[in-house]
């Protein structure tokens, strides 16, 4: 499954960087781009692991820069 | 300013003012002697300014996450405050704070001038419902509504006009200024902007499919694609990191160990850390890409990568498809010539002599079925002549690939074709002398005479390839199915170096794989693009380095397999999309060494103990913002 989400608060291209290195490394993650410019994150996952790739892509953001996060619709 | 922003600048206000009368009541006036009591009364405008740095600092340690700049400029600002410095501990602070919001503001703002430049998302469609116009979100609705678009509104979908007559503003999409005349009939396409005649248009294409959306998407993510200096920045990056933290740790702990002075060594080691932030590159690449993506857009230039921005300011050599990309690919027929006396077989009777009404009508019949754009022109004369083609009078139609068409009509056996295909049927005739594509007909093996087609160059070709030359384009050719004398007087017109001619659709692919092959042997880095608009260009815009198409009267394929789109088949615009890519290459380069050369400079004067916190902070945030406001430069490109 491919989904685009809308990000908060990504001010930092160096955090952005950090935070799509991150979220690649995750288990069923297929691929994953952030786009600082746009602050829109698009993220490639196995279908039966998405919802937990997003939870923890959440918690990565937050942990790199404690204001930004993962619009979640 | 968002409201974060505004938070953080009255912040700020409120900090320089408490520490401005901290500082004159205790510097100037001197009014509180015990050290102890002047750090208390400090430390107020450093927690108003700085807690959040401290908590940030705190926090990510626990996380795992030591070295970032919250970290830095708090372990800088203590250390001040351990050494009695307090004037230029919470001075250093504010500095910061000031510089990060300056940073902020200005990446918003460019994000948002960009966006603007593509801000043509209709935001809802009017249906009549029981008389009355309801305004709804475009997204919902269907295919076949009839939605009504009233004068100055945006078009929401794309359609057909049904009722109405009005002149459309396409320059969102296009670049183009001159307003469009749609009346009953035309196709419409979202985005534009209605002038002052109301429209009723039955919708074709949800609103996802519409171009509007498309195009948005497009734009966005060809921000994604990136570039191989964005890339290449961003591994820099990844390595530079690691590596600056090693030479500060170095310098934090060697010089101490045979000179003394452990505080200041570290102090330095933080300044070194500060300065060397790289986030003015990180932040300013991508941001220039943006910029030349969106100031392409402007001019109704599509690039779908950041990539091919790259590759095409690269630019070498560009050739041309001739047929709908120089030329307007409408044939009009020019002349219509009977054979008369020309050397027959023994024993042919008089219908070989035919009038050129007939002849039009046979050629309209034989082509009946074919969508080739000579096909076209053939059919259309005869339409206007009055004439209506009878498809139940042509049987067995065979088109031949660079021949023409062999077909029965009235039971009779027809070519319709070029001299190659009279030669391979055996037929004997005059060829024809005049400039142009040639349609020579033949019934029965017996030749009955040609029909004289051409195609006009389109008026802005020569100013374009005269463009693309003073831009730097070493090497212009073209490429065509034409005869040579045709193709050959084609491209002296226009002001073309090289001509391929008679080539069949198989040979281009062929033609521009050797170009490239060239290319690579004179490895001067340069690119080659390929302009088309056919289905059968899809192949060579995707061979080429870059292919560029026509959007509007381009195939969907070549569109779908184009990396750069031409919104208005104006091929003048190709020269200036050479021109906003070569800028913004430039603006990228110039980041790249002036971020670079600064901070190594400062970085030294950092290491030697001549530069202190606030030249660090500048080297950071100061060449931060610099970098992105060169970066907008791009937007004014004309």
């Amino acid at each position: 499954m491919k989904k685009k989400f809308k990000m908060e608060n990504l001010d930092c291209a160096n955090c952005a960087a950090k935070m799509e290195d991150g979220i690649r490394k995750l288990d069923g993650v297929i691929d994953v781009n952030m786009n600082f410019m746009t602050q829109k994150l698009t993220i490639e996952a196995e279908d039966d692991k998405f919802e937990d790739v997003v939870n923890k892509a959440n918690e990565i953001c937050k942990k790199i820069h404690h204001d930004t996060r993962i619009i979640m619709e | 300013m968002t409201k974060k922003q505004k938070r953080m600048l009255y912040r700020i206000i409120a900090a320089a003012l408490v520490y401005v009368a901290v500082v004159v009541s205790l510097e100037a006036f001197q009014l509180v002697d015990i050290q102890a009591v002047k750090l208390i009364i400090y430390l107020v405008p450093y927690v108003i300014i700085g807690w959040d740095i401290a908590y940030e600092a705190i926090s990510n340690i626990l996380k795992g996450q030591v070295f970032d700049e919250n970290f830095l400029m708090f372990i800088a600002s203590v250390g001040a405050f351990v050494i009695g410095e307090y004037m230029e501990a919470v001075a250093v602070i504010l500095f910061y704070q000031v510089g990060e919001l300056f940073q902020d503001y200005a990446v918003n703002k460019s994000r948002q001038s960009i966006s603007e430049l593509m801000d043509i998302c209709p935001e809802y469609a009017n249906i009549e419902k029981d008389g009355k116009l309801t305004q709804v979100d475009p997204e919902d609705v269907e295919v076949g509504t009839v939605i009504v678009v009233k004068a100055g509104e945006r078009v929401p979908l794309d359609g057909v006009v049904v009722e109405g007559d009005s002149m459309v503003d396409t320059s969102s999409l296009t670049g183009e200024s001159v307003p469009r005349h749609v009346g009953s009939g035309d196709e419409i396409i979202s985005g534009c902007v209605n002038g002052s005649g109301v429209l009723y248009v039955k919708t074709t294409k949800v609103f996802d499919d519409s171009t509007v959306a498309k195009i948005l998407e497009l734009v966005e993510n060809a921000s994604s694609r990136k570039a191989k200096v964005e890339n290449f920045i961003t591994r820099f990056a990844r390595y530079y990191t690691p590596f600056v933290v090693c030479a500060a740790v170095v310098l934090a702990v060697i010089p101490p160990i045979f000179l003394g002075g452990w505080f200041n060594w570290l102090k330095r080691a933080c300044i070194f850390l500060v300065i060397s932030c790289p986030c003015a590159l990180v932040i300013s690449v991508p941001l220039s890409f943006f910029g030349g993506i969106g100031a392409a857009s402007k001019n109704g230039i599509l690039v779908k990568g950041s990539n091919f921005l790259e590759v095409i300011s690269k630019l070498e050599t560009i050739v041309f498809d001739k047929t709908g990309t120089l030329t307007k690919g409408e044939f009009a027929i020019q002349q219509i010539i009977t054979s008369k006396g020309v050397e027959v077989a023994e024993g042919a009777s008089t219908f070989n002599i035919i009038t050129e009404a007939k002849l039009l009508e046979l050629a309209a019949h034989a082509e009946c079925f074919s969508d080739h754009p000579v096909a076209q022109s053939v059919k259309n004369a005869f339409a206007k002549q009055g004439g209506i083609t009878d498809t139940e009078r042509v049987t067995d139609c065979e088109e031949i690939s660079g021949h023409g068409i062999k077909v029965k009509i009235d039971g009779e056996t027809v070519l319709a074709g070029n001299e190659k295909l009279l030669a391979r049927e055996g037929v004997k005739f005059t060829a024809c002398d005049k400039l142009g594509t040639i349609v020579y007909m033949a019934k029965e093996g017996c030749y009955l005479g040609c029909i004289v087609i051409a195609d006009s160059v389109k008026p802005e070709a020569p100013e374009a390839i005269k463009l693309l030359k003073q831009s730097g384009v070493k090497e212009t050719v073209m490429l065509t199915g034409d005869i040579d004398s045709v193709g050959k007087s084609v491209a002296a017109e226009l002001g073309i170096d090289t001509v391929y001619t008679e080539l069949l659709p198989g040979d281009k692919v062929t033609k521009v794989e050797e170009l490239l092959e060239d290319i690579k042997k004179r490895n001067s880095g340069g690119m080659l693009a390929f302009v088309g608009d056919g289905i059968n260009d899809a192949p060579v815009l995707s061979r080429a380095d870059v292919g560029i198409a026509m959007g509007s009267m381009g195939s969907d394929a070549a569109i779908e397999a184009a990396d750069i789109v031409l919104m208005d088949d104006d091929v003048t615009k190709i020269a200036k999309v050479v021109k906003i890519a070569r800028k913004t290459l430039a603006i990228v380069k110039q980041n790249i060494v002036f971020a670079l050369a600064v901070k190594l400079f400062i970085m030294l004067l950092g290491a030697i103990g001549v530069a202190n916190m606030w030249e660090a902070v500048f080297a950071d945030v100061g060449v931060s913002v610099i970098a992105i406001l060169n970066a907008m430069r791009v937007l004014r490109t004309k």
